[in-house]
């Protein structure tokens, strides 16, 4: 059974890496990584179960707060760039290049 | 499982350098939240740099006394051996002089908040307030680099990349100059990041689905008695493999290198450039060699191309750099292929090969101090808007200022292995230890090795012709009237200026204690 949890797992991951790679709002990237991030607290979660130990779900507690973290510092700079720019497009902020 | 919870045992005394910058980092929060204002630099700046210091004291002490411990501490999460404490001792003397450059005046913002160019900005500067809240965050950095190689399970290398990361994350953003190409440094650096790290996590949870544990020791038992082929396996494998090399900045991970080295308040550059290259490689080379020790066969051909890859990258987009800062990023990702060229060797048949890991630990000391001393070099030489960061501005700074063209060349001639510097040493070693892994392990295999050495040395020879520019940049070419005005040291640039050009003639003269201590460090191998 815990087969197909692994399979939602693996296409939030993927739904998460492609948003990172194509929407352009800084805002919208950052939650794709933090979908990441929730499609590997299923996979621990699952591997727990089919494994019988527990040591999958205390991982799953410490990516929440260290999820909570990312977020804390994340929106600190997007909103500090917003502020400056009027914009969180990723696309943007270009001054860095060559 | 009966309800019964045993208290864990904790080696506080082996563990002591980290809880000592950890608390430090704490107690400066404190200070933030209750000391006034006019009082707050004056607590943090004793602080940061006697609890850098008492840390590595506490490391020289349990160094010089002999008793590396030989099993895991803290239940197994953190490894304290002979390589993590030689890279603890590393991290801390860099991070110490880059304190000493942070300290200085005028590298960071006076007020975050404040959108430049804005009537708060200036007020905010006129008041001359500042943001004392950056030597807390640089120690809680500083505290995950020490944990980030020790750590002896995934989760808590994790928990330690984080601690290591989100900091830096902040700091990149708090340029007092050019503020907008420092927000944006951190903005692209954090979304990387946090992307990156992803990766290394969702990794993580595939090895764990595959052993059933996250310790790495636990992970190489499975790999010995698993299928080797097994897709959770591999694809955990590439994943973290991922979220580690974008902390090194490998090729083709190397994208935010420059961007970021070059955004960053010069500080922060030094100590990204150096504290946190030498954590990651340590942590890399600790997944693989006691992680991954049984799955060699495996990763050999993709290491390969990627070391291969990034020396190239690095070497030949160095020469199109016109940003002074951006010419250190890429060298930086030049010698982070040379750096993987140990990791290859590292690794080989024979288990007992310390000598490699040596040169690795040697490399790692000599390159991070030159490139501190060399980021110092750049703080000073300085325009009206900031530090001059294009290249075609330091022109004739040989004729300008003799002594400083002199420092920052001899640097150079450093990161470019000339003999006589530390960096001929360092390279010499790694280029000789992937050689003689190669030769031991027989035909195929020492074939690519040496094929391996040759891409290094060529990516060595580009690299050699755009330092060699700038040397001749600065010595043979006339100053421009209007050229930037160097920079009154204060007494910490100096400091560190001075210890990291003692080290490079030092070393370059006399590498053999250094060579000595390495191979001491490097003797015991990572705990298993």
């Amino acid at each position: 059974m815990t087969a197909h949890y692994l399979v939602l797992s693996g296409l939030l991951f993927a739904i998460g890496a492609m948003g990172v790679l194509i929407r352009r709002n800084a805002i919208v990237v950052f939650m794709c990584v933090e979908l990441m991030l929730n499609a590997c607290n299923l996979a621990f979660v699952t591997f727990a179960r089919q494994h019988g130990n527990l040591e999958g779900q205390i991982i799953a507690f410490f990516v929440m707060v260290v999820a909570a973290a990312e977020v804390v510092v994340g929106l600190a700079i997007i909103v500090t760039i917003f502020r400056t720019r009027r914009s969180a497009s990723v696309d943007d902020a270009n001054l860095l290049k060559y | 499982m009966n309800g019964v919870i045993q208290a864990p045992t904790i080696e506080y005394g082996t563990l002591a350098p980290m809880l000592l910058v950890f608390g430090a980092a704490v107690i400066g929060v404190l200070v933030e939240a209750f000391a006034p204002r006019y009082l707050r630099r004056a607590i943090h700046v004793p602080l940061t740099l006697l609890s850098l210091l008492g840390a590595f004291a506490l490391v020289l002490i349990q160094v010089v006394k002999g008793d590396v411990p030989t099993t895991a501490s803290a239940m197994g999460a953190v490894a304290v051996d002979g390589p993590a404490l030689f890279i603890w001792g590393v991290i801390l003397v860099l991070s110490f002089v880059c304190v000493l450059m942070i300290n200085d005046e005028g590298h960071f913002v006076a007020s975050a908040a404040a959108v430049p160019g804005s009537a708060e900005e200036e007020e905010a500067e006129s008041a001359g307030s500042e943001h004392t809240e950056v030597y807390p965050l640089v120690l809680f950095a500083v505290g995950g680099m020490l944990l980030f190689p020790a750590s002896h399970d995934l989760l808590t290398m994790f928990v330690a990349l984080e601690v290591m990361s989100l900091p830096l994350y902040l700091l990149c953003g708090l340029a007092r100059r050019r503020r907008l190409l420092s927000q944006e440094a951190s903005m692209k650096y954090f979304l990387l990041g946090a992307f990156s790290s992803a990766f290394f996590l969702y990794g993580t949870a595939m090895i764990y689905g595959f052993a059933g544990t996250v310790s790495l020791p636990g992970i190489n038992r499975a790999l010995g008695t698993g299928a080797l082929l097994d897709p959770l396996l591999l694809i955990g494998f590439a994943m973290l493999g991922v979220g580690l090399l974008f902390k090194i900045g490998a090729a083709p991970f190397q994208a935010w290198k420059p961007d970021v080295y070059q955004g960053a308040p010069t500080p922060i550059t030094a100590l990204m450039a150096s504290g946190t290259l030498v954590a990651a490689v340590g942590a890399l080379l600790r997944v693989f060699w006691v992680g991954l020790g049984n799955l060699d066969w495996n990763w050999r051909p993709i290491m390969w191309a990627v070391a291969a890859l990034t020396m190239i990258v690095g070497a030949i987009l160095a020469i199109t750099q016109t940003d002074i800062k951006r010419m250190l990023a890429y060298s930086s990702i030049a010698h982070a292929g040379f750096l993987l060229i140990g990791v290859m060797a590292t690794f080989d048949v024979s288990e007992q090969n310390s000598g490699s890991l040596s040169a690795i630990l040697f490399y790692l000391l000599v390159y991070s101090l030159t490139t501190v001393g060399a980021f110092a070099v750049v703080t000073m030489v300085r325009d009206p808007g900031g530090e001059a960061g294009h290249l075609s501005r330091w022109a004739g700074l040989g004729k300008r200022s003799p002594l400083l063209a002199g420092i920052f060349a001899f640097f150079l001639l450093a990161f470019a292995g000339i003999p006589l510097t530390s960096g001929f040493f360092g390279k010499y070693a790694v280029f000789a230890a992937a050689l003689a892994s190669g030769s031991e392990a027989g035909d195929s295999l020492g074939g690519w090795m040496t094929g391996l050495v040759v891409v290094g040395v060529i990516a060595s020879a580009i690299a050699a012709f755009f330092y060699v520019r700038v040397i001749v940049l600065m010595f043979f070419s006339e100053p421009a009237a209007d050229g930037p005005t160097i920079a009154v040291p204060s007494t910490g640039t100096v400091a560190v200026i001075a210890v990291s050009l003692l080290i490079t003639v030092g070393v370059g003269l006399f590498p053999q204690p250094m060579l000595d201590l390495a191979n001491q460090a490097a003797s015991g191998l990572f705990i298993r």
